[in-house]
Parts: C-alpha cells; sequence; structure tokens
C-alpha cells in the first residue's frame, strides 16, 4: 500500500448469520480524494462503511484504514476517522458549541487545546454568530453543517460521510459540496455515500454497489466511457414510439420527462438517428445531450438483474 | 479521563435544560414521602360500629361507650333489630356490629356467664382486625377484673409488660420514611439511566457516539455519574423531609447509611443500563421500569411484612436489591445498626450488585455494535 493510499481493501465481505450483506469489496481510495459510494438501498453501502470504521468485524477479506487493520486495531482506527452519520443526529437540547465542546471532549481534546479548536472550528464554519442557539432549532442546512464540525473537529486524516445531504435544501447542499472540496483539497479524505446522481459527478471517484459487490469503480468520466452510453433528448409523447424504442436492441432505456423523452443507447450507436428512424419524417428533432453517471447507473443495475 | 468527564458533563448539560425532569427528580420524593407517610397507616381505628342492645341497661351502655372509648371503633348507631344489623353490614354503614344479649347486667349481677356476641365484616380483613382485637381485650381485662373480686386477690396472677424499642407509638410513618428512600431510588435510577441510553439510540445519536474512540465504560460510567449524584440529594432530600415533617430521626450513622448505600444505587443503575440493552425507545424504557417497580413495592417488604408471605414470593424478593436495602436502611435509620449488623446484608446486596454489572455490561458490549 503506498504512502498515499488512506483506505485498501481486499475481498471485503461482511455476512449476517445466512444473510450475506456484503460478499465482494475492494476498494483503493487515495489521500484528498472525494470517494463516492453509491447503489440502491439494501446493497450493502452502510455495511461496508461500518466495517471501514470499526464498528463491524469483516467476516472474510482484510481492510486498511488510515494505516490501520480494521479487524485488529479497530479502536485505532477510530481515532483517525471523522464520521457524519444519516440524519447528522445531534442533541437537541445542547447549544452548538456545547456540541462542539463535548465531540471535542470525546475525541480526547482537554483543557485549553479545547477551548481554541473550538473557537476555531465555530469560525471557520461561520457558526459563531449561532454558538449558543440549541441544535434544535437549527434549520436541516445549519443542523448539516454542525454534524459535519463536529466530525472534523480532531482534524481526521479521513471522514466518512452518510448520505450527509438527506433533508436538505438545494442552496445548502452546494454550500455542502463546496465544503468537501475544500477539505479535499486540504488533503483530507472524503468517502461519502449518496442517492443523488449530481452530487455523484462531483466525486473524484466512484464505486458502484449492488447486491454486496462492486459493480464498478472510476472517475464519473472512466464510467461513463465504459459504458459506451449515448443519450439523446426529444419532444414526444406518442407511446407507440416508446415501445418501438424500446424494442430496439441498440436502445438501453427509454425515460420520459415531462413532454420529452430520454432514450439512452449503448455501444456508442448514435441516440440522435436511432430516434429519427422510430419517429419517422413527422418528428420534432433530436438533440444529443451528455450522458450522467444516473443513466450509467439505472444502464448498470438492470444490465446486472437480466443477467440473473 | 477527558473523555468520561465529556459524557458526564453532557449529561449535566441536558439534564439542566430539561426542566421537568429535574423538577419531577425534586417533587418526586417529596410528594410520595407526603403520600405514603401520611396516607399509610397500617393501624386501622376508627371502625363504624352499630350495637344492638337488648338489654337496655346503663352496664350495657358501659360496655359500648368503653369500646368506643379504645379508639378502635365508632358508634354510630343503635340497632332495634337483627334484620336491621344485616342491612347496616350489607349497605357498609357498619363494619362491625356489637350484640349484646337480654338480661346481661343481670347475669352479669348473679355471677352467671354471659356471652356477647360481635359481628364483623370480614371482606376487608385487615380493617375489622383491629375491632376483634379490641372487644377481645376489653372483656378478657373485665373478665379478669371481676374473677379477681370473687377470689378476693389485688392483683392477676400472670400479666405481661411489653416495651417497644425504636418506635415506641408504634407510628407507621417510621417504618415508611426509611422505606421510602429505597422506593424512589429504585424508581428514578433505574428510569433515568434506562431512558438516558434509550434517548440515544431512539434519536441516533448512539451511533456517533460508537465511532468515536470513547471507551464503552466511558461512556456507561460518565452517563450515570451525574444520577448517582441525583441519586445522593433524592436520598437526602427525603431524610430531611421526614426528619423535619415526620419527626423520623436517623438513630445511627450517617456515614455509614451514605456508603452502603452505593451498593444499592449501583445495582439500579446496572438494571437500568441493562434495560436500556432491550429497549428501543423512550417509553419502552419507561414501562420496563414501571413494570419491574410493581414487585419491588409489593415483595420487598417495603409495605407488607415479608413473614406474612408465601416461600416462593419469599425466595423471589431476595433477588430485589430493595429488599437488602431495606434491611438495611432500616436498621442504621431506626435501630441504629453498625456495619458488622449489617453485613450480611450488605453481602447479599453487593452479589447482587455484581450479577447485575456482568449482566449489564455483557448485553450492552453486544447491541452497541
Amino acid at each position: 500500500m503506498g504512502a498515499d493510499t488512506v483506505v485498501e481493501t481486499e475481498g471485503l465481505g461482511r455476512r449476517f448469520g445466512s444473510l450475506v450483506a456484503v460478499r465482494d469489496v475492494s476498494l483503493s481510495v487515495r489521500r484528498g480524494e472525494i470517494f463516492g459510494i453509491l447503489g440502491p438501498n439494501g446493497a450493502g453501502k452502510s455495511t461496508t462503511i461500518r466495517m471501514l470504521c470499526g464498528l463491524l468485524t469483516p467476516t472474510s477479506g482484510r481492510g486498511t484504514v488510515a494505516g490501520y487493520d480494521i479487524a485488529r486495531e479497530p479502536e485505532r482506527v477510530k481515532t483517525r476517522i471523522g464520521y457524519m452519520t444519516q440524519r447528522f443526529s445531534l442533541y437537541e437540547d445542547l447549544t452548538v458549541k456545547e456540541t462542539l465542546t463535548f465531540y471535542a471532549g470525546i475525541y480526547g481534546i482537554g483543557g485549553r487545546a479545547r477551548r481554541e479548536r473550538v473557537d476555531e472550528v465555530l469560525a471557520r464554519n461561520g457558526l459563531v454568530a449561532r454558538r449558543d442557539q440549541l441544535a434544535g432549532t437549527l434549520s436541516g442546512g445549519w443542523k448539516q453543517r454542525v454534524a459535519l464540525s463536529c466530525a472534523m473537529l480532531h482534524s481526521p486524516p479521513l471522514v466518512f460521510l452518510d448520505e450527509p445531504t438527506a433533508g436538505v435544501d438545494p442552496v445548502s447542499r452546494r454550500a455542502f459540496w463546496d465544503e468537501i472540496h475544500k477539505l479535499a483539497a486540504e488533503g483530507t479524505t472524503v468517502i461519502v455515500t449518496t442517492h443523488y446522481m449530481d452530487e455523484a459527478e462531483r466525486c473524484h471517484r466512484v464505486a458502484f454497489v449492488f447486491k454486496g459487490a462492486i459493480l464498478d469503480a472510476g472517475s464519473p468520466a472512466e464510467i461513463l466511457a465504459r459504458r459506451g452510453l449515448r443519450v439523446a433528448e426529444v419532444e414526444c409523447s406518442d407511446r407507440a414510439v416508446f415501445e418501438r424504442l424500446k424494442q430496439d436492441p441498440r436502445v438501453d432505456d427509454v425515460a420520459p420527462f415531462g413532454a420529452r423523452a430520454r432514450v439512452t443507447t449503448r455501444d456508442g450507436a448514435d441516440p440522435t438517428a436511432v430516434v429519427r428512424e422510430a419517429m419517422g419524417d413527422a418528428g420534432a428533432a433530436p438533440v444529443e445531450v451528455r450522458a450522467d453517471l444516473e443513466d450509467a447507473f439505472v444502464s448498470m443495475v438492470r444490465a446486472e438483474s437480466r443477467a440473473e | 479521563m477527558t473523555r468520561l468527564l465529556a459524557v458526564a458533563w453532557k449529561e449535566l448539560l441536558q439534564l439542566r435544560r430539561d426542566r421537568l425532569t429535574l423538577a419531577m427528580m425534586v417533587m418526586l420524593p417529596l410528594v410520595q414521602l407526603m403520600l405514603f407517610g401520611w396516607a399509610i397507616d397500617t393501624d386501622v381505628r376508627h371502625i363504624p360500629t352499630a350495637v344492638l342492645d337488648h338489654d337496655r341497661t346503663a352496664a350495657s351502655r358501659d360496655l359500648a361507650r368503653s369500646l368506643a372509648a379504645t379508639g378502635s371503633c365508632d358508634l354510630v348507631g343503635d340497632l332495634r333489630d337483627e334484620a336491621e344489623l344485616t342491612r347496616a353490614l350489607r349497605a357498609g354503614r357498619a363494619r362491625v356490629g356489637l350484640v349484646i344479649p337480654a338480661r346481661y347486667a343481670e347475669s352479669l349481677a348473679r355471677g352467671r356467664p354471659v356471652t356477647v356476641q360481635l359481628v364483623v365484616d370480614g371482606s376487608d380483613p385487615q380493617s375489622v382486625t383491629g375491632a376483634t382485637q379490641a372487644m377481645g381485650g376489653l372483656v378478657a381485662q373485665r373478665a379478669t377484673v371481676m374473677l379477681m373480686s370473687r377470689a378476693g386477690v389485688r392483683a392477676p396472677p400472670l400479666s405481661v409488660e411489653s416495651t417497644t424499642w425504636y418506635n415506641p407509638d408504634l407510628r407507621t410513618a417510621v417504618n415508611i420514611v426509611p422505606g421510602l428512600v429505597g422506593v424512589i431510588l429504585t424508581m428514578t435510577m433505574v428510569m433515568l439511566t434506562s431512558m438516558a441510553v434509550a434517548r440515544e439510540r431512539e434519536r441516533g445519536t448512539l451511533e456517533q457516539l460508537v465511532v468515536s474512540p470513547v471507551r464503552r465504560w466511558e461512556l456507561v460510567v460518565g452517563k450515570i455519574l451525574p444520577f448517582v449524584v441525583i441519586g445522593y440529594v433524592q436520598m437526602t432530600l427525603v431524610l430531611i423531609a421526614g426528619r423535619v415533617v415526620f419527626d423520623v430521626p436517623v438513630a445511627g450513622s450517617l456515614g455509614l447509611l451514605y456508603a452502603m448505600s452505593f451498593a444499592f444505587i449501583a445495582a439500579n443503575l446496572s438494571l437500568g443500563l441493562f434495560f436500556s440493552t432491550l429497549a428501543q425507545t423512550q417509553q419502552q424504557a419507561m414501562q420496563m421500569s414501571f413494570f419491574f417497580l410493581l414487585p419491588n413495592i409489593l415483595l420487598s417488604g417495603f409495605m407488607f411484612p415479608r413473614e406474612a408471605m408465601p416461600e416462593p414470593a419469599q425466595w423471589l424478593s431476595e433477588v430485589l436489591p430493595l429488599t437488602h436495602f431495606l434491611k438495611i436502611i432500616r436498621g442504621v435509620a431506626l435501630r441504629g445498626a453498625g456495619f458488622e449488623d449489617l453485613r450480611a446484608e450488605l453481602v447479599r446486596l453487593c452479589v447482587i450488585l455484581g450479577a447485575l454489572v456482568v449482566l449489564a455490561s455483557l448485553r450492552f458490549r453486544k447491541t452497541l455494535a
């Protein structure tokens, strides 16, 4: 494992009795990287993260996080990571400052160092004006900001964010991701799970997890290139055209978006040509648009389901 | 140590914000003390008593008045016949009926044996025992006096003089106040701990703690430390109020009492922790605590003497920490007992404590991950 590799796993697996939650996860995450773990509910994302945090012992495979073995030294792993839970649960009846002071203490920071660190974090995250506000009275975006501050209090080299933007408005989401990029630029490694594909596109690299194993991993551009997907959009609400397109072997997916149809083709087939064929001369002109991770994700999961 | 103190400090902050719980912590012991101290009196007096006097002489009226003078019975009316007696008892107007036969005075004067009849309502056995005992004592005393005058002796050949130590007036409050310390500690310690952990689980903050480097024992000790303080505050409150309001002093060493109470408080906190590993929500934790409280109140000897219980119930009560704590606190507070007198009870309490600590930490280890 190179000096710049923060997380490395090989064939990581976890079973609960007869249920296999994670089958085979091999990952390598570099320092300063924003690494997204994507996948439907129940795919094994949370179990994977819990193993990486030292909460669950793997039943197969091995892994190191921040230089420590996750199976043999889970307590050491915990001192080197930050973790933000799914619902970024805060103590509703503590003020922002009290919350930060508490978590600083939990991470063993005491005395003057604690006061200084808390003030520093308050200032950095724009929380100074709200430091005496009860956490329970904050809006979703502010709660999220406090939760992230808590996870970063002990300046961990690696931070896990478990669906960090659930229930947060779009403006706060945007601001949150700017902060994530700032952290990464400073050398913090960020591992994030998400359902939102626009967020996935903001990661340096992503891994698609499905049924306890990784379907594909790489930068969003690499993954898209590997799928060879192209997409066209066209004004159309004719069900017959939809059906014709779905029968076409070159077509991967047809999805209505309002009055438009979004047609995805595989193996580099020209989507505008495919659409024109299906609609005849009468239809409006199709426009090719950029394929995104959602297209790739849907395509991968469908292909996997068909294979079974 | 930093981590442990951070947890304890956080619990205190949360407790301070939770005004309702805090108020309950203080009010609960006081209200319970007033309720139990005043309302519970196992010495039943003033039982409504009706008299069916077939004799209607000065002597028969004197017998009825003497019964009333014992304080156990209150005369609530004269009856004309047996049918009226039946109605009075059935309607609940009287719990006891005193039937004095015709020629009562005449028979007494002539030295013929006379039997007066006492009819009691047995549907509430405890309440009428006082009346039968009072009447029994009264009649026996009168019979003795008559025999003595007939035999020409001054003093009865055999008599008893009982001396009551520690609680000469046999006041129930004296028994209740120290017992209440135990009941209140059982109630609040178990409930507070189980709810404090369940609350973190319910809100999802427990997950955040588990991924932190805080050790389990630091988390547990930090969480229950403030409750130990609360336990001692409650204990002090009840003892002071018991002294001021009910005049129940602590006869023995306060230091010894507080030291021995630690084992009891710790046992209840461990039990609360154990409950918290079973409960997913605060509501479940609360229900479990209440479910646990009932056998404590009934079986521990707090309200009913354990000697009167069937053997299986006595065995069951042996595993309740409260049973042993009651013996300790009543020993120290009322009888001035010392460490040597109570060592056996303390050992039993510590065995229970040890078992609970093992049980709670095993379960806690499993459920946290």
